[in-house]
């Protein structure tokens, strides 16, 4: 405010510096500088925009039809507030749903977890230089491909003539995939009709979404931790369980969330390997469709978002977002 | 919030009646060089797909209307884009004609202005579907059946003749369980093929409409799902995944459309088709014009064109579905044969039941199991439950 102070009275002089006449761009520069708020709300006001209308205010629409139910007569919607749609989301087959997601969505994450440590560990701390891009490529390589051709090409690999069985029964182990295959519940007719398989394909497709976070959080564990754990007399498994795990923890729970959350909102791999058992994803679909069902669909896309928050809350305290 | 208008607009219009007739085209003027279709896809071809497969480029070249085509891949899509507008014309199916009609987005067609009305079949003219109160509100474009396919190496010399074989547990011809080996659709819809069933078989329900059931029928309908799914590994939805299914699944028999079974036996996989002894669901589409049409010269060309060139009888050959002109089956106009016609279940027209939306009120009793209940309790019998 003071060069501004300074300038005027200069101005004002007949006989002062010729200064050039300001045009358009100065004044609104001007303006940007003497208010420094102005250019903030201007800058913001478009993401902020894009934010509230567009991701919260379709949240919330949503959010505001699981509210209403339908008219168990005539199927038209009543466009008033009732729990009574909530309700309904604890009818027997509509739990299922519930549930048979959430531990698919449980189960992948623990796989993804168990099988991204070691090559998490591996790239973060023995990996060098060709080795370390060659590890980038090979995580991320998946991702860049069509999720759909993924899929059915895992549809292929695990149907009942396909090339898992054909291996099975070349090195006569038949009788273990059939074991398995006779599993109650996880079983089924063959791997792309069982939960085995939509269970191996989730776990394939969103993996990387594990190893990267997880790889981060163990590159910053600090080498003299491990020399001071090694001084100190511990072996390589109490390391491992009493100083990396702790340390690599917020990467795998940011993994986790990854993991957790994509499978829950899942509904094309379900739809294509498995038992055609509902997920969430599905459900949703299905009920916002010919239905017309939208406040039980609005209420089913509700209770991944409840699961994700306090999740998520469980998350922050751990420290998981320090990794990302 | 679309859904939520169309839906308040459909059963009002069924509370109070449907509306009198709106004013229809008396006149053809002049062609306005476009026209606008939302279709199925595959459903208007101009030989992109496949060069034969061409019913597009004439009807341009002859009357200089440029034809857009946009895809609905479900009858909720479609009805949305004709309430949004900007479109001429829509290749409705069973389940959304009346709502499009009840919702007023549809004219009244003069059949005056399509000389080719004639040629129509007989037995689709005065159709429920498309037909309120005397009042055409469309022209038939194409139907075909729900077939019964199997696995020939399976069943031999003896097709099955009965739709028992995906309903009941049983040993098929080569001495091996159906468990595991049969498919359903994933559709809620499904569940008036299981009505049909037992409309043959439990004649003591009383059901005289697979569309219109109560609680008893809807409940007895239910129980004969729940069977099927211990028999069922996988239920399509996909028709390609369901092919697939037939390839590499060792899968015996399913309910499925021509389309699959043209398409499979074209790749050499021993499959064939039949409708049984109980008959068959099926689906018939309309062409219907939308109430604002701005080129509306263009579409009762396009309505014309639909009926008289080689569509009728080259679709039906693209899409394993039958022509609404018998005609075309015979004379040579497109690609279709009288085997072709009988192929895709021409003959067994009194023996299908043509997919509509089940609703609360229906005619034949007092008050039937609405759709969006099909919808939930299917997804709790394939769940299991």
């Amino acid at each position: 405010m003071t060069l501004a102070a300074d300038l005027t009275p200069r101005e004002a002089k007949p006989n002062g510096a010729v200064l050039p006449s300001r045009g358009l761009g100065d004044r609104v520069s001007a303006v940007f500088w003497r208010h420094p708020n102005v250019l903030l709300v201007t800058l913001l006001a478009l993401p902020l925009l894009w934010l509230v209308v567009v991701y919260l205010g379709s949240l919330a629409a949503l959010l505001l039809q699981s509210f209403y139910s339908i008219d168990e007569f005539s199927g038209m919607i009543r466009r008033e507030f009732t729990l009574s749609t909530y309700a309904e989301l604890l009818r027997p087959a509509n739990m299922d749903i519930i549930i048979r997601t959430v531990s698919m969505s449980a189960a992948v994450t623990l796989g993804a977890v168990i099988i991204a440590f070691p090559i998490a560990y591996f790239a973060a701390r023995y990996a060098r230089g060709h080795w370390k891009a060659l590890f980038y490529l090979g995580v991320m390589l998946p991702l860049w491909s069509s999720y759909l051709v993924k899929v059915y090409a895992w549809k292929l690999i695990l149907a009942r003539e396909g090339i898992i069985t054909w291996v099975t029964d070349g090195i006569g182990a038949s009788a273990v995939l059939n074991g398995i295959l006779a599993l109650p519940v996880i079983g089924g007719s063959s791997l792309s009709t069982s939960y085995i398989g939509t269970w191996l394909v989730f776990l394939y497709v969103w993996l990387p979404y594990m190893i990267l976070p997880m790889q981060a959080s163990l590159e910053r564990v600090p080498q003299s931790m491990l020399e001071a754990s090694a001084d100190l007399g511990a072996s390589r498994w109490q390391t491992l369980r009493t100083v990396i795990f702790p340390l690599a923890l917020p990467g795998i729970i940011a993994g986790s969330i990854f993991t957790f959350s994509l499978t829950m909102g899942d509904y094309i791999i379900p739809q294509i390997v498995g038992s055609s058992r509902r997920f969430i994803g599905q459900a949703v679909y299905q009920l916002q469709g010919t239905a017309g069902n939208i406040p039980l669909a609005a209420a089913f896309a509700v209770v991944p978002i409840v699961i994700m928050l306090i999740y998520l809350t469980i998350a922050r305290r751990k420290g998981a977002f320090d990794a990302l | 919030m679309k859904h939520l208008k169309l839906l308040g607009t459909t059963a009002l219009a069924a509370i109070i009646g449907f509306s009198p007739a709106m004013a229809q085209v008396a006149e053809l003027g002049t062609p306005e060089g476009k026209l606008n279709i939302v279709a199925w896809p595959g459903y208007i071809e101009r030989g992109e797909t496949m060069a034969e497969f061409d019913w597009v480029t004439s009807f341009e070249e002859s009357t200089g209307c440029m034809v857009q085509v946009k895809s609905a891949n479900t009858s909720d899509e479609m009805v949305a884009l004709m309430n949004e507008g900007g479109f001429d014309l829509v290749t409705a199916s069973g389940d959304a004609s009346l709502r499009l009609v009840a919702g007023q987005r549809v004219q009244p067609i003069n059949l005056s202005l399509i000389p080719s009305w004639d040629t129509v079949d007989d037995r689709l003219k005065e159709a429920p579907w498309y037909v309120v109160d005397g009042v055409h509100y469309g022209v038939p474009y194409q139907w075909g059946p729900n077939v019964l396919m199997y696995n020939t190496d399976v069943f031999g010399d003896s097709p099955p003749n009965s739709w028992d074989v995906v309903f009941a547990e049983m040993d098929l011809p080569d001495g091996q369980t159906n468990k595991g080996r049969v498919q359903a659709y994933d559709g809620p819809i499904h569940i008036a093929d299981a009505a049909q069933y037992l409309m043959y078989h439990s004649p003591e329900l009383g059901i005289t409409s697979p569309y219109e059931l109560n609680q008893a029928q809807y409940d007895a309908a239910l129980d004969l799902l729940r069977v099927q799914r211990t028999l069922t590994a996988r239920y399509w939805h996909d028709a390609f995944i369901q092919m697939d299914d037939f390839r590499n699944e060792g899968m015996a028999a399913s309910g499925t459309w021509p389309f699959q079974v043209n398409l499979l036996q074209g790749d050499g996989v021993p499959v064939a088709s039949v409708i049984p002894q109980e008959g068959a669901t099926g689906w018939a589409d309309t062409t219907m014009m939308h109430v604002n049409a701005e080129n509306t010269t263009c579409a009762y060309l396009w309505i014309e064109h639909s009926l008289s060139s080689n569509l009728q009888a080259d679709l039906s050959v693209w899409f394993g579905a039958n022509p609404v002109v018998p005609a075309a089956c015979t004379d040579g106009r497109g690609m279709q044969t009288a085997e072709g016609c009988t192929k895709n279940g021409f003959d067994d027209f009194d023996r299908i039941r043509f997919w509509t939306t089940p609703v609360s009120s229906c005619e034949s009793q007092d008050e039937c199991v609405p759709y969006y209940r099909w919808v939930s309790d299917y997804i709790g019998v394939i769940g299991g439950r």
